[in-house]
């Protein structure tokens, strides 16, 4: 059997506002739209991965939270109701999805054998996060690929930046090991926004772009600063300012998502694909890819 | 029983066990006995509401109200999923939600109902209804813990709430569910082998406990910043249940407090306490910090009692 393989990483913001904002069939609210520079990057996205050649989707989110070490999806089928505890007046999606258990367990034992904490979910009653759904609707609408969802172990908080950052690049090498032992080709999903400043108030109609800006310029600042890194392949250089960037900007890079795909593909030294970046409700949002083919890599913006 | 607007106040633990696993240790067992004095107290009360601030429950948009008259759905912790599921069944005060956010939004606030099917209720809420309430003999509503609100902004929304019973004339058992030290192990464990995660976080707890059991409710509302940096994992900006439930109770030093139960629960303080408004205690206890609305002038505090 050939090793296994990823064939894309993609940092994929999760506001369930660009769902929202799709209309889908599965999601209740209806919109007048919304967030374009978002979505049509996520259609670009999609697009490619249509064209692409794997076999299952494995998503680290932070909307899945574990104090008590890091947790895996466990059972084939998940389908239930997610509504957003946060912002259910836009999502209240119905989800069906399969998952790889047989790969969930191998990333779940490497990890646990490299000295991680770790746990199978294995509760046929548990609700998939809102940021898992989000993201991979936005990338693969058919959800005709099986999934895995990896939770988010809060170690920043519980012990520090360095802390999180060394764990996320562990788990991320246990999975990448996993993937290589699995002989399947895999596309990873960090599932997160980068600067995380929410306002505290919506607009009556929440699709209203003329009230969209991102909280503040420094918000912005930072997020450029960190894009032109992904741009340059500086990705090394990215994770060494991140304690900063993320204290700065609260970002959502504190769950850990980007710094273990990082860890999983090695940390890239080429450049990341951009797909867009636009604010949500003030937090800044980018979709990027690293796509390690070097003839499979683009210029999309 | 009485004529008080808040019949007492409950502070209750947010973890699960208690209510799946009561057996697995002996400290649970004596949360979840302590849970149901409380239920029988409840029952014997006068209250017409029981009003939950969960600390699991975080808000960004305001803050939000529970409405859903028949809030019903299997929930799954995220950390304690092994445990079990949580099925659950609340009866929620659509109304008086709603007049809650009338009366936070005519004091600035900003805030909604919510009332969307299969609305994922949090642990925390649901292991205190479920142990309180179980039969939903009284209506309810929670109200979210909004991420980014601090002092200010927290009291006045227990002001707000408190403003909806006056006006409504509703009695009420304030619930508010949060740990006291909230650091857990963060490794699996052996139910058993359960305790205080440090010296430091019991020592902490026991000192807050001393304050519960003085009914000194204003006083630790006014230590929430250093209680805070002392037993709290930073993971959100402020510890704001004291603030909440000393605002919504009527911001004094004047209740009998009972410390029913104290336990870890995985590493984290646990705690179930009652808070009864008394007019037996006054004249041996101040408070400093001013109110946050506007200077009133001296405040007279050791004359003030319960009132509402």
């Amino acid at each position: 059997m050939p090793k296994g393989k990823i064939v894309l990483g993609t940092l994929a913001p999760h506001p369930p506002h660009v769902v929202y904002a799709e209309n889908p069939e599965q999601n209740e609210p209806i919109s007048e739209g919304g967030w374009e520079t978002l979505r049509w990057g996520y259609n670009r996205l999609a697009r490619k991965l249509e064209k692409i050649d794997y076999d299952v989707m494995v998503v680290f989110t932070p909307h899945w939270q574990t104090y008590i070490g890091t947790h895996f999806l466990g059972l084939p089928r998940f389908a239930s109701k997610s509504v957003d505890p946060i912002f259910p007046n836009i999502f209240r999606y119905s989800y069906d999805l399969k998952v790889d258990v047989e790969l969930s367990e191998l990333m779940c034992k490497k990890a646990s054998e490299s000295g991680l904490i770790t746990r199978m979910m294995t509760n046929p009653d548990f609700r998939v996060d809102y940021g898992t759904i989000t993201s991979c609707h936005m990338l693969n609408p058919k959800w005709d690929k099986p999934i895995i969802t990896i939770s988010s172990n809060r170690s920043t908080h519980y012990y520090s930046p360095e802390v999180m950052i060394e764990q996320a690049l562990a788990l991320g090498k246990a999975c990448s090991e996993a993937i290589e032992e699995s002989g399947k080709k895999v596309v990873l999903v960090s599932s997160h926004s980068l600067s995380h400043r929410h306002f505290v108030t919506e607009s009556p109609l929440p699709e209203d772009m003329s009230r969209e800006r991102i909280y503040n310029h420094s918000q912005y600042v930072w997020d450029m600063a960190l894009i032109d890194l992904f741009r340059e392949g500086k990705m090394r250089e990215a994770i060494d300012i991140m304690p900063e960037f993320t204290e700065q900007t609260i970002a959502e890079t504190e769950g850990g998502g980007l710094i273990w795909m990082m860890g999983a593909m090695g940390m890239p030294d080429y450049p990341a694909e951009i797909y867009g970046y636009q604010s949500v409700i003030g937090t800044g949002n980018c979709i990027a890819a690293w796509v390690p083919e070097a003839n499979k890599r683009e210029i999309v913006l | 029983m009485s004529d008080e607007i808040i019949q007492f106040g409950l502070y209750v633990p947010p973890h699960p066990h208690p209510l799946l696993a009561p057996d697995a240790n002996p400290g649970y067992k004596r949360l979840r006995e302590a849970y149901d004095q409380c239920k029988d107290r409840i029952e014997k009360s006068d209250a017409d509401i029981i009003i939950v601030y969960s600390t699991t429950w975080p808000s960004i948009i305001g803050h939000q109200f529970q409405a859903n008259p028949n809030s019903e759905w299997v929930h799954v912790d995220d950390d304690f999923h092994y445990m079990g599921s949580m099925p659950y069944s609340f009866t929620m005060d659509s109304e008086f939600a709603a007049r809650c956010v009338e009366k936070a939004e005519s004091r600035g606030l900003q805030a909604r109902t919510v009332n969307y099917d299969a609305f994922p209720i949090d642990t925390g809420s649901i292991t205190a209804l479920s142990l309180l309430n179980p039969d939903n003999r009284i209506p309810s509503t929670i109200v979210s813990s909004n991420m980014y609100a601090n002092r200010s902004e927290t009291i006045v929304l227990g002001k707000s709430i408190r403003d909806a019973l006056i006006e409504t004339g509703k009695k009420a058992v304030v619930v508010v569910v949060s740990s006291l030290s909230n650091r857990m192990f963060t490794e699996p464990i052996d139910p058993i082998d359960d305790r205080i995660h440090s010296q430091k976080d019991d020592d902490w707890n026991r000192k807050i406990l001393e304050f519960f059991e003085g009914g000194r409710l204003e006083d630790l509302s006014q230590l929430s910043r250093e209680i805070h940096g002392q037993i709290r994992v930073q993971k959100v900006v402020a510890y704001k249940p004291a603030w909440w439930m000393a605002s919504t109770m009527g911001q004094h030093n004047n209740y009998t407090g009972e410390v029913l139960a104290y336990e870890a629960l995985h590493g984290s303080g646990g705690a179930v306490i009652q808070l009864t408004p008394s007019h037996g205690s006054m004249g041996d206890k101040e408070f400093d910090e001013d109110d946050v609305e506007y200077y009133h002038g001296d405040r007279d505090v050791l004359d003030k009692g319960g009132t509402p």
